[in-house]
This record gives C-alpha cells, structure tokens and sequence, in this order.
C-alpha cells in the first residue's frame, strides 16, 4: 500500500470517529427532548401556565414556580452581573500579572466547579443565618449569585482577551486615558461575548435545585412572594417534588413531564435570547 | 529634503531600557530635530521600535520594563513626575506598524480622540475630521462614505486612516513605527509622499527596515545594532559616506 494511499484511510476513520461522537451527543439530546415533549406535552396549556396547584398539587399549574424562578433569577442577575463584570475587568485590564492573581485566578476557576449543594449550605450560614435574610426569595438569590459569580468572572475575562491590544494601544496613543480606552475601545466590543457567557450562568442557575433547597424554596404556597424576604416556589424545586417526593407519585407524572419541558424551554430561551442579542449587537459595530 | 537646520524637539540623553534583566536600549543620545524626519533604521531586534515607543512611554504598559536616562521634549523630561502622560501622548501621536483602526466608522475613528477630549459639537468635529482626512490624502478617497466601517478600507487606506486619527488631535510629533511594513508599495509611496508633506508642520521620527525608504524620506538617519546607536547624522552622509564601518556594512547590504 502506498503512503498517501493509508493518509487517506487514517483521515477517514478520523473523520468518521468524529462523526460517531457527534452523532451520540445529539441522539441522547433527541431521546430526552423528546421523550420530554411527548409525555409533558399534554400537560402544557394556559391553565397549566396561568394558575396555582390545587387539590394537595394533583391539579392545577405552575403560576407561582413560574414566577418564583423568575424573581431568584432577577435577583441573580443583580448580583452576579455588575460584580462579575466589574471583577472581569479588574483581572483582565488593571491587575498585575502576578503571583497573587493567578492564585485569584485559578481559585476563581475552582469555585466554578464546586458542587452546588456546597453553595446552598454556604448561603444556609451566610445568607439565612449570619445576615438574617431567612429563608427568602433574597436569600435564594444571593446564594444563587455567588453560585454564578465565577461563571461571569470567567466569562467576562475571556470576553475582554479576545480584544486586540491594538485597539488600547491605539487609543491610548491618542491620549486616552486608561479608563477612557476601556469604556470606549474595549468595553463595547467585549460586550456582546461577556453578555453570552453570562446568561448561560443564568440559565444554569435557574434550574439548580440544591442552593435553593435550604435558602427560600417551598414546597407549596398558597400565595405568590409579596417582598424579597418572602419564601417561594421554583420549577426546578417543584419539578424534584413532583417527580420524587409527591404522594401519588403517578397521578402527577405528567405534571412533572409538564413542568420539565416549560423549564427546559425557559432555560432555552434565554440561551437564544443571548445568541439573538449577541447577533443584533456584531451587527450593529460592523 | 530640506536643508536649514531647526532645534531639536525631542533628546534622549543616556536612555537605558530593561525588559526584566534584558538591557534592549544602552546609553542612546540622539537629537530628532523639530519639523524634520528622522529614520531610525537598524537589523531585527536593535531596539529601534523599543526606542520610539519610549518618546510616547507606550512602553510604560508593558509590565516589568525599566527605563533610565533621559527623554527631553522640548527641553522638558518628559517622565518628570508632573508630566501627565495623557497629555504627553496627545502632543506625540504614534501610528503603529500595523494598520489599527477601530472597530468604528470611518468618522468615528477620525473623531475619537478629539471625543475623548469632550468635544461634542458636530460642526466643529465635521471640520477637524475633514481637514484631518485631507492632511492624511485620504479625503477624496473616502469622502462620500465616511459612515462605512474602517475596517471596509484596504490596507494602506486604513494606514492613512490612523495617520488622519492621530492627526486630529494636533500633535507636535508624530512616531511611525514601521508604517509600510503591512502594505503594499503603491500604498507605501502615498504614505512616503505624506511624511514628506508632514514634516512641513510635525516632527516626524520613523522607524524603518528598509534602507531605500529612510534614504528617501528622512533628513536625519540613527543607525541601530544591538541596543546601541552606531551612527547618527544627516541622511545624505550617513549613506554616502558614513563614518562607521558597521554602518557602511549595513547599508551596502552586507548584513541585516
């Protein structure tokens, strides 16, 4: 056999491997969507959307998680979003490389991987405890911040990186200051990859259950949240009662499917909201 | 070329550059003489980029270099604690090797640094903007699109470009750190043809590789090895009848 001759075969099997791995990533994708859709297809209408559970949770909507998921992540995003970017650009335009900063780094790095049961007992002592907050929509949401923040540091970090230095120089060579060059040279093109990464965090954090397990999550309330320190109900915390710990576990399964699939578009929503405003925003500086 | 002598705007006396342990710049004095072109020429690596990216202290952003000795513009000591280095890079614009415009239209990036400073009224930004264009021989060119995005531009209309942006703000000295490298020689003898005509109100110190073009613009010529100026002088001499032996090597191609 001659070398190209086995080139080739070796780039095709290359290439087949590829196409191999690809194509299991998107069939589990497909079975669990799918399988979602079908079985909590049903359960979903207005009803389904617009009101509260009735009758011990067999009957009824989701209103209230809908709406409690909505605020934590408001609350969320009050946190993490200006103190992650503001964190970003300290790290990436002012701070010194230094020993010390890659030590900040790199634990930064860390605290993204850290299990979120961990943040929901740290929230348990700082929020609910040590502050007083109890367990409260503010509470959740805090925790849920932290749980992010790393999430929007790095993010925002990489976002900044991919930022010529050419455009700083350039500024700065036509007297702009530091802070001049950032806002004006830096800051609007970062935008559009900083906000990216920063409502996948979101999403990630609104359908975590164990931070706001112990933080402000109810199992059922007969009123929606009137203020900040009031308990509430979320999709991801309904959906592991539902589907765990209900006491006619089948009767509601497709309620659970139901709330499943209105969690999975919520999170997917804000994924494409990103990605559409990202487009609008390349767009616009082209 | 011109041949009447003027002051010197800029003087480096005794300037020492460090990154970290390396020594880049030793004990370089040169005089670059106010509304004349200076051309710094040198093999890869002589510290002559190092060197006119110290009159701007565009070198004070990267982290872990030293400078020593002096730089005097207009007999000030331009890294005295009371200069504000804003202000100093706002009187010595620098146009870099590659082009860099900005992400921004064609306007925006002629009007950024006059922005930067507060400007805001748009007739009289229309009139800098235009005047700029046209100092830099770009305005015929670019005139009825100036809302188009820089980057839609070629390569030596984007070199122009920068050279208008640093224009704008009315520098005293303008640094071009191998201008033409990124270019091509048509757009290279536009840009030529403008320093030629900028020297007649601007300081102009230009680092080059390629002697022809130090021979052809300037009207003092620094020559750079190995962080040291080996010769200075007017342009005409240093490449008819240099003094060194170095220099004569240099520029009859025998090394570089």
């Amino acid at each position: 056999m001659k070398r190209p001759a086995r080139k080739k075969i070796a780039q095709a099997l290359g290439f087949l491997a590829l196409r191999l791995a690809m194509a299991v990533v998107l069939a589990v994708l497909i079975l669990l969507l799918g399988d979602i859709v079908r079985k909590g297809g049903g359960a979903i209408s207005w009803e389904f959307l617009s009101q509260a559970p009735r009758r011990g949770m067999t009957e009824g909507g989701i209103f209230p998680a809908i709406v409690g998921t909505f605020l934590v992540t408001v609350i969320t995003a009050v946190l993490a979003v200006p103190l992650g970017m503001s964190a970003a650009v300290y790290l990436n335009e002012y701070a010194r490389q230094t020993r010390l900063t890659r030590l900040i780094r790199l634990s930064i790095r860390n605290l993204s991987g850290v299990p979120s049961i961990v943040y929901g007992l740290f929230g348990v002592i700082l929020f609910v405890n040590a502050l007083r907050l109890g367990t409260s929509v503010l509470s959740a949401g805090l925790t849920l911040g932290l749980m992010t923040l790393p999430w929007t540091i790095t993010a925002g970090e990489e976002a900044l990186k991919t930022i010529p230095d050419s455009y700083r120089e350039g500024a700065l060579a036509l007297g702009a200051t530091k802070w001049q060059t950032i806002r004006t040279n830096v800051l609007p093109y970062a935008v559009p990859g900083m906000l990216t990464g920063t409502v996948l965090g979101l999403a990630r954090a609104a359908g975590e259950t164990a931070p706001i397990l112990f933080t402000g999550a109810a199992f059922y309330l007969p009123a929606l949240p009137k203020s900040p320190g009031d308990q509430f109900m979320a999709l991801p915390y309904h959906l592991y009662i539902m589907a765990t710990q209900h006491h006619a576990i089948l009767k509601v399964r497709p309620l659970a499917y139901g709330t499943a699939l209105v969690l999975i578009f919520l999170v997917l929503g804000m994924n494409m909201a990103a990605i559409v405003v990202r487009y609008r925003l390349r767009k616009k500086q082209r | 070329m011109t041949s009447a002598e003027t002051g010197p705007k800029i003087q480096t006396r005794n300037l020492d550059f460090y990154y970290g342990p390396t020594r880049a710049l030793k004990n370089v004095t040169l005089d670059c003489h106010d509304r004349r072109v200076t051309a710094i020429i040198g093999p890869s690596g002589c510290g002559k980029s190092t060197f006119i990216r110290t009159l701007n202290r565009m070198n004070d952003v990267i982290p872990g270099t030293r400078v020593e000795g002096r730089i005097l513009l207009d007999g000030e000591d331009i890294r005295a604690p009371e200069v504000d280095v804003v202000e100093l890079r706002r009187r010595v614009g620098m146009v870099f090797q590659k082009p860099n415009p900005f992400p921004k239209s064609i306007f925006d990036n002629v009007a950024y640094g006059l922005r930067i400073n507060g400007w805001r009224d748009r007739r009289r930004l229309d009139e800098v903007v235009e005047r700029s264009l046209r100092g830099a021989a770009l305005w015929d060119e670019v005139k009825d699109r100036l809302g188009e995005n820089a980057f839609a531009l070629s390569g030596g209309q984007q070199q122009r470009l920068c050279i208008a942006r640093s224009l704008a703000v009315e520098p005293e000295v303008i640094l071009f750190d191998e201008p033409c490298s990124a270019i091509d020689p048509i757009a290279t003898a536009k840009v030529e043809d403008l320093i030629e005509k900028l020297k007649t109100r601007y300081t102009v110190v230009i680092v080059t590789h390629n002697m022809q073009q130090a021979a052809r613009v300037s009207d003092y010529t620094a020559f750079m090895m190995l962080g040291e100026l080996v010769e200075f002088g007017r342009t005409e001499k240093i490449f008819t009848a240099p003094a060194s032996r170095l220099t004569e090597d240099y520029i009859t191609g025998r090394f570089g």
